[in-house]
């Protein structure tokens, strides 16, 4: 599997405050990558941009060496973003908030995989209660359920390990290496400090909050 | 990973290409059809609430005014169509604002397939479950307004072709506010100027059927306004919904 | 075409070239418009049905055309800066819209005005000015949704959305008032409505016309250089401007 997330000179005004600038990126499969950086210092805008969800930056995106414009339809087909809002739907089960990601992503899917993909991030025997009737770890866990149901490549996570507890904070790292040894690739965010790895690169946003001046 | 391999799109064995399969859109369309369903009719006060106001606001005129027969007669095209508006826009602002809030826009905005399709599929769903019931409701509260007789499959289908114009060019209010903490009456001063060509049409296709003289170019225009906003609204949806995700 | 596009990416350019066009428009507003005034309200003759009171019509028509067309400029505007990302387009129409509503407010009283002499009243649901007043609500509509937004460029993108909305269902609004209107009052008398007025009644409309267009043109170049001094202020060129003149 070939993956190559590419960015050159990216640069990001906010009502004109300069998130960053002269930002190149190589980011390649097999690689977690952390986005570091201060409060305010536009980690969650990175991850967006890096995401496809903003057209609002200066320089250039490429995925798999074609530009991002051009290769937009290629690139939402293996990528899997999770927000810093799970997602599901409280009034609906994990199974049914499942089933409509899975059906999302390009197919209506089986029962049996929603199932299996539920046990394994620990949530079998909550599959037909109502979403909002579980703790928010637990509805955390109902989203990083989608790691396993939608398998994608490139995995870009916004603070995955809010609310979720010690054991489960274990199994998603471990998930995260298994992955970019697998040939995926993982651009995370988070406050948690990762274990040290081969694969784990960091990428720093400095200046946080600062005003840009030019 | 559990398998070791890792196909990019897990039930379809043809290899990705630029364009996602057509069929991807279609699963996807009827997918949220079917979610959109289901939430609204677990919470059945919110698609009934719009209903009650309705009958209430009716009930409001004669109060208001007059009890008398042939008064309420001559105004109750204009009456019942205000109303239903209104009625309809009552619960537009909850349209985008629970996906928005819990973060399933954000995810709606990154699948492969078109978020202008997605859209208008939650925009028929606000359609099915309010200016189609409000439609059907009409001629009750018609008769308590001594509408004349003859005009009430005129009322009923003026106001079914018309609340699709007007979710669908709400939806675009609704889109562009659904950022914003306290946009519902925002929502309303983008929204109602928008509407009356709608409300003109559609209270005039009703007070042709009482004249006799035939509501059928009324309606027509009717149909015409909701093709027009069929092709465009959804465009300004999606636009308007990528807007917001960023604010 | 480029190179003219790319140049008005610069708000640096807009504002050196402003200041060029600028004294130009408020002379030729000036001029019209003192032009106009005189000759329409001291020379033209009075109407043979409404007498003096007709001259009202030398406010009305020129601020309700500018009322139609600062909206369609704002949304062209709101286009370009879709399209291009042209940031002095969302400053000049943001500029624009209190604007456009004063001159569409002017344009409804002075109807209303108009009004009492003709109708006996000061308000008749009249197509034309039916029409004006829900454009006035368009135009508070852009402006509320420009203020609801706490990030600049969030809340230009959503008015430049809105406007262009706006600017597809202006005609539509348009065409659907006049129908309304015939079928519910028809044969009125129209204010503006009439044909054959004579050349010494409609040469200074025109020239009031073509002096609120210059004033408009002038008090949006003007507004617009402020805005983008107060929006770039923390850019370099600005900054030495600001300690040239000093």
């Amino acid at each position: 599997m070939t993956l190559r997330l590419q960015a050159r000179k990216l640069a990001c005004e906010r009502d004109d405050r300069w998130l960053f600038e002269d930002l190149d990126l190589d980011i390649r499969a097999g690689e977690i990558v952390r986005v570091e950086g201060p409060n305010g210092s536009g980690k969650t805008t990175l991850l967006k941009i890096l995401s496809g969800q903003l057209a609002d930056y200066q320089g250039e995106l490429f995925w798999n060496d074609r530009p991002m414009r051009q290769a937009r339809q290629a690139f939402l087909s293996s990528l899997l973003y999770l927000g810093h809002a799970p997602g599901v739907k409280g009034a609906l089960t994990p199974l049914e908030n499942l089933a409509w990601y899975q059906a999302l992503a390009g197919g209506a899917g089986h029962e049996a995989a929603r199932l299996a993909a539920l046990e394994s991030v620990g949530l079998a025997g909550f599959e037909d209660v109502p979403a909002a009737q579980l703790s928010a770890g637990q509805q955390r866990r109902v989203a990083l359920a989608r790691l396993e149901l939608t398998p994608r490549p490139l995995w870009v996570l916004d603070e995955p390990f809010t609310a979720i507890d010690r054991d489960g904070v274990a199994a998603l790292e471990e998930r995260l290496i298994v992955h970019a040894r697998s040939g995926g690739c993982v651009l995370v965010t988070t406050h948690h400090e990762l274990k040290a790895s081969g694969e784990l690169r960091r990428i720093r946003l400095g200046r946080g909050g600062q005003d840009a001046e030019r | 990973m559990p398998s070791g391999e890792t196909p990019m799109i897990d039930t379809d064995d043809r290899p990705v290409a630029d364009g996602e399969p057509r069929g991807g859109l279609t699963v996807a369309v009827w997918a949220t059809l079917k979610r959109d369903l289901t939430l609204l009719l677990r919470r059945r006060s919110e698609v009934l609430n719009p209903l009650v106001f309705f009958a209430l606001v009716i009930t409001l005129f004669p109060i208001g005014i007059s009890p008398d027969p042939q008064l309420l007669a001559t105004i109750a095209p204009g009456l019942l169509w205000v109303a239903a508006l209104l009625a309809a826009l009552l619960s537009l602002d909850s349209l985008f604002r629970g996906d928005y809030d819990d973060g399933s826009l954000e995810q709606l905005l990154l699948t492969p397939q078109p978020l202008a399709m997605l859209g208008l599929a939650k925009v028929a769903v606000h359609w099915l479950l309010t200016g189609l019931p409000l439609a059907m409701m009409a001629p009750v509260l018609g008769i308590m307004l001594s509408l004349p007789a003859g005009s009430y499959p005129t009322l009923a289908f003026s106001l079914a072709l018309g609340t699709a114009s007007l979710s669908l060019i709400g939806a675009i209010g609704a889109a562009l506010t659904v950022g914003l903490s306290r946009g519902g009456v925002l929502l309303s001063l983008l929204v109602l100027p928008l509407y009356i060509p709608v409300l003109i049409f559609g209270a005039g296709a009703v007070q042709a059927a009482i004249l006799g003289d035939g509501a059928a170019a009324h309606l027509a225009i009717l149909g015409a306004l909701l093709a027009l906003a069929l092709m465009l609204a959804p465009w300004a949806i999606a636009a308007s919904l990528r807007i917001s995700i960023n604010g | 075409m480029w190179a003219f596009i790319n140049k008005l990416r610069s708000p640096k350019w807009f504002y050196a070239i402003g200041a060029r066009l600028q004294p130009f428009f408020w002379v030729a507003a000036a001029a019209l418009i003192l032009v106009g005034t005189v000759w329409g309200l001291a020379f033209a003759p009075a109407d043979y049905q409404q007498g003096n009171s007709f001259r009202i019509i030398y406010v009305h028509v020129p601020s309700a055309f500018l009322a139609q067309s600062i909206f369609v400029s704002m949304a062209v505007c709101g286009l370009v800066y879709m399209v291009w990302k042209i940031k002095v387009a969302d400053m000049a129409a943001a500029m624009m819209a209190p604007l456009g509503a004063a001159m569409t407010f002017v344009s409804l009283f002075s109807g209303a005005v108009w009004g009492v002499p003709t109708w006996g009243t000061w308000w008749m649901w009249d197509a034309r000015l039916t029409s004006m007043l829900i454009l006035l609500f368009l135009y508070l509509g852009v402006i509320a949704l420009r203020g609801a937004f706490a990030s600049r460029d969030s809340a230009s993108r959503a008015a430049s959305v809105l406007a262009m909305v706006g600017v597809i269902n202006i005609p539509i609004i348009k065409y659907s008032v006049d129908w309304w209107y015939t079928l519910h009052q028809p044969a009125t008398f129209t204010i503006t409505g009439r044909v054959g007025m004579p050349m010494e009644m409609w040469a200074p409309l025109l020239i009031m016309v073509l002096g609120f267009y210059s004033f408009f043109i002038a008090l949006t170049l003007m507004r617009t250089r402020s805005e983008i001094l107060r929006r770039e202020s923390n850019k370099r060129w600005v900054r030495d401007l600001a300690g040239g003149e000093r």
